[in-house]
């Protein structure tokens, strides 16, 4: 009774890195002239999603249990802010900040956990309430916007370049253009494999998958729902602040409108890397993917210079419909091969 | 607490909204003993055994464990577990998106020295456990990949890899076909050659017969008596549960034996059937019949039925309804044609829970009327009323929301549900389960005059006696297929296992 | 003791005690800060048309209040939400706008289609969306928040397009009157009124209202039933774009141009509130319209409390925010079960005593 280990979830996997690896190669094929085949493009991408990747693991771990939250662009937008008036207001250094804004996660987590988890509230109701309340906070810190300039650590950690010693090229002036990336880029990658290992490996990552697979029945099993499902909002608010920090070195200021719309983003692309809202199924590489084609797709209509971005808006609703229809058609099939 | 006792509980009560669930129920398990709970709807088995685990809190009653002094309470599930009291409940808990061996071990999987979940020895140790029930599957694969008999074993696996005092089984059998019940009882009596005491909560009195040493009876929540297999024949184990002498039942024959050609044509399917579920089948029914469809379980009982109706399409075939082709497609189709189907599952496709118990009743005929036209409340409460009374349905009042009344009752108010559309061919599906001996009576004379009123009837049972007392004929099927048709002198207990075994019944 | 206990259990009593909490609020803040202490409820007529906070809220509620018809009935029906309802909004503006104007351009004082044409199509389109998500959710048995999740993000998107980036005036009489008043009443409350009354009167008059709710809490019985549950989740997918569609020709009326950054923005989410503050469960089954509405305007009048509190605009939804947490919280089945419990101990404490 071998069971073949290519099952729907790895066909998903598989059909979302083809894609990713479809579109880049298209790019490549019809912008070379503009530069796309660059190793800096792809990097691009990365640099510019790093805060988004971690935001979007934090999003899977949620989505595994069942639950979703919605509350992570105004958790970066606060904590973008709270850089910002800290370090420009108040004067204080920035890995104190940085270490504040986790603290700061973890604790929105919590009361969001508690609520969903220890009050049975539902878990879009409560995350739209947390979205509310960081996004106006946010405002009551400061109405204006503040660009980060006054600490020097700050300042460099953003600008830092990790260099590769392959794939330069020497530009129109002569220069060599080395690749690079940047902190973030690394530490969002750390982030990926971290959540991975944590949800292979340890009890705590496969009571998310138990949770999400059958709330009911993981609960007769024994598992503590409650605090599984409460520990998963924090982790996910946990490594939006990481994201948070993230967007903070890339756009180096604070301000009300940071991030609208990243809830969307993350799980769009939780959703295309084969994250089933349902829960249960779902791995962080997929969403990692998932970012990259979100990213993908928005540098292409930026290298493209003619369209404006709201074809990038449609280009991933398409998409989002063509993985949504996937995997119902899987599900489908699934049913009627029982 | 006597030295061979393990598990003594007393006194429990316990009351939900409206309804007292249990009132000073009990019951005492010996080491190494098998003990059936029984007891019809409403009687209180799930509430006790929820009370036990830990699942309810109950208001007033002690548990005694051996090897605890003093009452113990159990805070929920693990805590119940951790004492030695392990469930398989009737639903199979177990989550569908993770591998077998992940299920048996999840929340306790064995660690590495770097505290993580060690796949390697997880996936070892569930191999081993599954190879000494007899089971060669691949651990590694998903549970969804399985059948659900199977999945009753893999959370049986996990039950008593706990290392178990108690193991209560919540009725396993009832998905299960012969020969997995027969691997179940040979588990049960090596678990018992162990110690365990296994708490048996069934329906099946057969099986009670051939595993258990003992019987706990309740009734109305409250605890009849406690009794060893041998003191009980069947008769006075019915007599308790229902609390009286009983002879009614025999007092239903069949009604004039077989229907003669002459009586007009309802049902004329030809060739139906339905991928997966069903093979091509031919099946006559007439004016004022009742046929039974019996078989093994997974045999394709319910699957034929809905066939004909239409819940799951029929793919090939025709079928003429009353003398004239009909097609099918949903179940409005079949409606429309004047039939109806009470199917077996009355939680998943029977009640709307929510809705109240009037609602529920008018349900199938407001469909028939089509949305622009609404029945009138005045009808509704009506139609909601008379069927109230002539099915007995026990609700504290009309709109009371059917959830909230018990398993019998609720199948009452579907079968409410139907007769309300006055239909001339009626599908009922397992349609006494989960129903007291007294009401069981009710339907099945019901039936009878429907039949006599002209009506035409598909029975379906996995209580053979009762189909005998109330069929002209019935249609055997077995592994998916009709393969034959009994009738007059066959129509005997043993006539009908013979004609479901087929072939040599000493196999 | 169990007057109250009645009174709470009665299905309207979350969005009835929101509204009269926040109006409660008002009286003392009016009381507060000097002025008359129904200030609140004064409505006085000026320069011919009707004036006041409440007039306020009820004018600017009006969107909310019309979407929440909608929103209710596909909560019921599919236990999922239609996140989509506010890009619906922007691309109904949108689409009604470009034609009225013509393609490219973006300022006119004459209409260069008839005005029936334009708002006709605009509600088709709405129309259009609804059908596509009704589709997604009935018949491919997606999930509402998955399937609404394409036209969230490209609904918008399409509106943009179709007004090429910019915002398009349409300057004339007839048009801006949706937005406006008939006589000294808001044109929009008449709208709202006429949407909540109609929908009122098809679920009393027909059997829609039993068979939504039939689907919403038990799909497969309501097939054996006779129902078709994909027939009646696409009828309610259709009607809340339908009611996306009649919010948006308001929304874009009131400014007389078609904004499709900003039309609609969140509203979604005050919609899926309304719903949820009238005691609606977000996982489907049973409903109840009337709460819906009343919830669509509570959260109006707390905006608009709000702002005349002094709060601005980008820091209101922390207000926002602590009253939805703290009206789910009192519903909340564990904080009602511990209250239940206290005060059944309290009671037997008194019995003891006594």
């Amino acid at each position: 009774m071998k069971k073949a280990k290519l099952n729907n979830n790895n066909v998903l996997l598989l059909i979302t890195i083809v894609l990713f690896a479809a579109m880049y190669l298209a790019g490549c094929i019809v912008y070379a002239g503009k530069g796309f085949t660059r190793l800096q493009t792809f990097l691009n991408i990365l640099i510019g999603n790093a805060g988004l990747i971690s935001v979007t693991c934090g999003m899977t771990c949620v989505m595994l249990t069942g639950g979703i939250d919605i509350s992570v662009g105004s958790l970066v937008a606060l904590d973008c802010m709270i850089m910002a008036v800290g370090v420009e207001k108040m004067g204080m250094g920035s890995p104190v900040l940085m270490v504040f804004i986790l603290i700061v996660g973890v604790v929105f987590g919590a009361v969001q956990g508690f609520c969903i988890a220890y009050l049975e509230i539902q878990p879009f109701i409560v995350t739209m309430a947390g979205m509310f309340f960081a996004r106006g906070m946010t405002a009551v810190l400061s109405t204006q916007q503040i660009s980060i300039t006054s600490d020097a650590l700050f300042t460099k950690l953003a600008g830092t370049k990790i260099e590769f010693p392959f794939g330069g090229y020497v530009n129109t002036k002569g220069i060599l253009q080395v690749p690079y990336i940047r902190v973030t880029v690394v530490v969002a990658l750390i982030v990926v494999l971290a959540t991975f290992f944590l949800l292979n490996y340890t009890r705590f990552g496969r009571s998310i998958y138990a949770v999400g697979g059958n709330q009911q029945s993981a609960a007769l099993m024994g598992l503590d729902v409650k605090k599984t499902q409460l520990k998963t909002y924090i982790l996910c608010s946990f490594l939006t602040s990481i994201g948070g920090i993230c967007f903070c070195l890339n756009t180096m200021n604070g301000t009300v409108g940071q991030a609208t719309g990243l809830e969307m983003s993350a799980i769009s692309s939780a959703v295309i890397g084969g994250t089933l809202l349902t829960g249960g199924v779902g791995n962080v590489f997929g969403s990692l993917f998932g970012v990259l084609i979100n990213g993908t797709i928005s540098s292409l209509v930026q290298t493209n210079g003619k369209l404006i971005s709201s074809w990038a808006n449609i280009v991933t609703a398409i998409l989002l419909c063509f993985f949504i229809l996937l995997q119902a058609v899987f599900a489908k099939v699934k049913e009627r091969n029982k | 607490m006597e030295n061979d006792v393990v598990l003594k509980m007393q006194g429990i009560c316990m009351t939900f909204p409206g309804v007292k669930a249990l009132d000073h129920a009990g019951l005492t398990l010996k080491k190494g003993e098998i003990r059936a709970l029984m007891g019809e709807n409403g009687a209180g088995k799930s509430t006790i055994i929820k009370c036990l685990t830990g699942v309810n809190k109950f208001e007033a009653g002690e548990i005694y464990l051996d090897g605890f002094e003093g009452p113990i309470t159990n805070r929920d599930t693990m805590d119940a577990q951790s004492k030695g009291i392990s469930t398989v409940y009737q639903e199979v808990n177990l989550c569908p998106n993770l591998s077998v061996a992940e299920n048996i071990y999840i929340g306790r999987a064995p660690l590495t020295k770097f505290r993580t979940v060690d796949r390697k020895q997880m996936n070892a140790r569930a191999k081993k456990l599954m190879e000494e029930l007899d089971l060669n599957i691949d651990v590694t694969a998903n549970l969804e990949n399985y059948s659900l008999a199977l999945q009753q074993m893999i959370a049986i696996a996990r039950a008593i890899d706990m290392d178990c005092k108690v193991l209560i089984l919540d009725e396993p059998t009832s998905s299960l076909d012969d020969r997995e019940v027969e691997k179940l009882f040979q588990v049960m009596l090596n678990l018992k050659k162990k110690g365990v005491g296994i708490i048996f909560v069934t329906h099946f009195l057969e099986q009670v017969y051939a595993v258990c040493d003992g019987i706990t009876v309740l009734r109305n929540g409250q605890l009849v008596g406690e009794y060893t297999v041998e003191e009980l024949p069947r008769v006075q184990l019915v007599a308790a549960m229902m609390g009286k002498d009983f002879d009614d039942l025999a007092s239903i024959k069949p009604e004039g034996g077989e229907i003669g050609k002459d009586a007009p044509l309802v049902i004329d399917a030809k060739g139906l059937s339905h991928a997966g579920t069903i093979k091509p089948f031919d099946l006559e029914i007439r004016e004022g019949e009742v046929v039974g469809l019996t078989g093994l379980l997974g045999s394709g009982r319910s699957e034929l039925a809905r066939a004909i109706y239409g819940a799951d399409r029929s793919q090939t075939g025709t079928l003429k309804v009353k003398g004239k082709e009909a097609h099918i497609k949903e179940p409005i189709d079949a409606m429309n044609l004047g039939m109806g189907l009470l199917p077996d599952d009355r939680k998943a496709e029977g009640i709307i829970g929510d809705l109240s118990v009037r609602e529920n009743i008018i349900l199938a005929m407001q469909a028939k009327l089509g949305a622009l036209h609404k029945i009138p409340m005045a009808k509704q409460i009506e139609l909601a009323d008379q069927f109230i009374e002539m099915l007995q349905i026990k609700t504290a009042s009309r709109e009371t929301m059917i959830r909230q009344l018990s398993g019998g009752n609720q199948q009452k108010v579907i079968l409410a549900r139907w007769l309300a559309t006055n239909p001339d061919f009626l599908i009922l599906d397992e349609p006494t389960r989960g129903i007291d001996i007294g009401t069981k009576t009710e339907i099945q004379k019901l039936v009878v005059k429907l039949a006599g009123e002209g009506k035409s009837v598909i029975f379906i049972s996995s209580e053979i006696e009762e189909m005998l007392r109330t069929c002209n004929r019935m249609a055997v099927l077995r592994d998916g297929a009709k393969v034959g048709e009994i009738s007059g002198d066959e129509m005997t207990q043993e006539g009908v296992m013979h004609a479901i075994a087929g072939g040599d019944s000493n196999e | 003791m169990s007057n109250l206990k009645k009174l709470t259990k009665m299905r309207l009593f979350l969005p009835v005690f929101s509204m009269i909490l926040v109006m409660a609020i008002n009286v003392v803040y009016d009381i507060a800060s000097g002025n008359a202490p129904f200030n609140f409820f004064t409505i006085s007529l000026n320069n011919g048309v009707l004036y006041g906070r409440l007039v306020d809220v009820l004018n600017r509620g009006s969107e909310v209040a019309i979407l929440a018809v909608g929103m209710t009935l596909v909560v019921s029906a599919s236990a999922g939400t239609d996140i989509s309802v506010g890009s619906v909004m922007s691309l109904t503006g949108g689409m009604c706008c470009m034609l009225l104007a013509g393609y490219g351009v973006t300022n006119v004082s004459e209409y260069a289609m008839p005005l029936w044409a334009g708002i006709g199509t605009g509600i088709l389109i709405a129309c259009v969306c609804g059908l596509f998500n009704g589709f997604l959710v009935a018949y491919m048995n997606i999930q509402p928040m998955v399937a609404t999740l394409i036209l969230w993000s490209a609904g918008r998107a399409i509106g943009l397009l179709l007004c090429n980036s910019q915002i398009v005036y349409v300057r004339v009489a007839s048009f801006q009157k949706i937005g406006a008043y008939v006589g000294a009443i808001p044109t929009p409350i008449l709208i709202a009124a006429a949407v909540v009354v109609i929908a009122a009167l098809v679920l009393r008059f027909t059997a829609l209202g039993t068979y939504i709710q039939s689907v919403g809490i038990n799909k497969k019985a309501s097939r054996i039933a006779g129902l078709s549950s994909a027939k009646i989740i696409l009828l309610c997918y259709v009607i809340c774009g339908l009611c996306a569609g009649i919010a948006g020709i308001v929304a874009t009326s009131r400014i007389y141009s078609a904004d499709t950054n900003n039309i609609g923005l969140n509203m979604e989410l005050d919609a899926i509130l309304s719903v949820a503050l009238g005691g609606n469960s977000l996982g489907g089954g049973k409903f109840n319209l009337a709460g819906s509405i009343i919830g669509a305007y509570t959260i109006q009048a707390i905006t608009t409390t709000l702002y005349a509190l002094g709060v601005s605009s980008a820091q209101a939804p922390v207000f926002k925010a602590i009253v939805v947490i703290l009206i789910v919280v009192i519903q909340a089945e564990p904080v009602k079960e511990y209250f239940k419990k206290r005060s059944a101990k309290k009671a037997v404490e008194g019995g003891v005593q006594a």
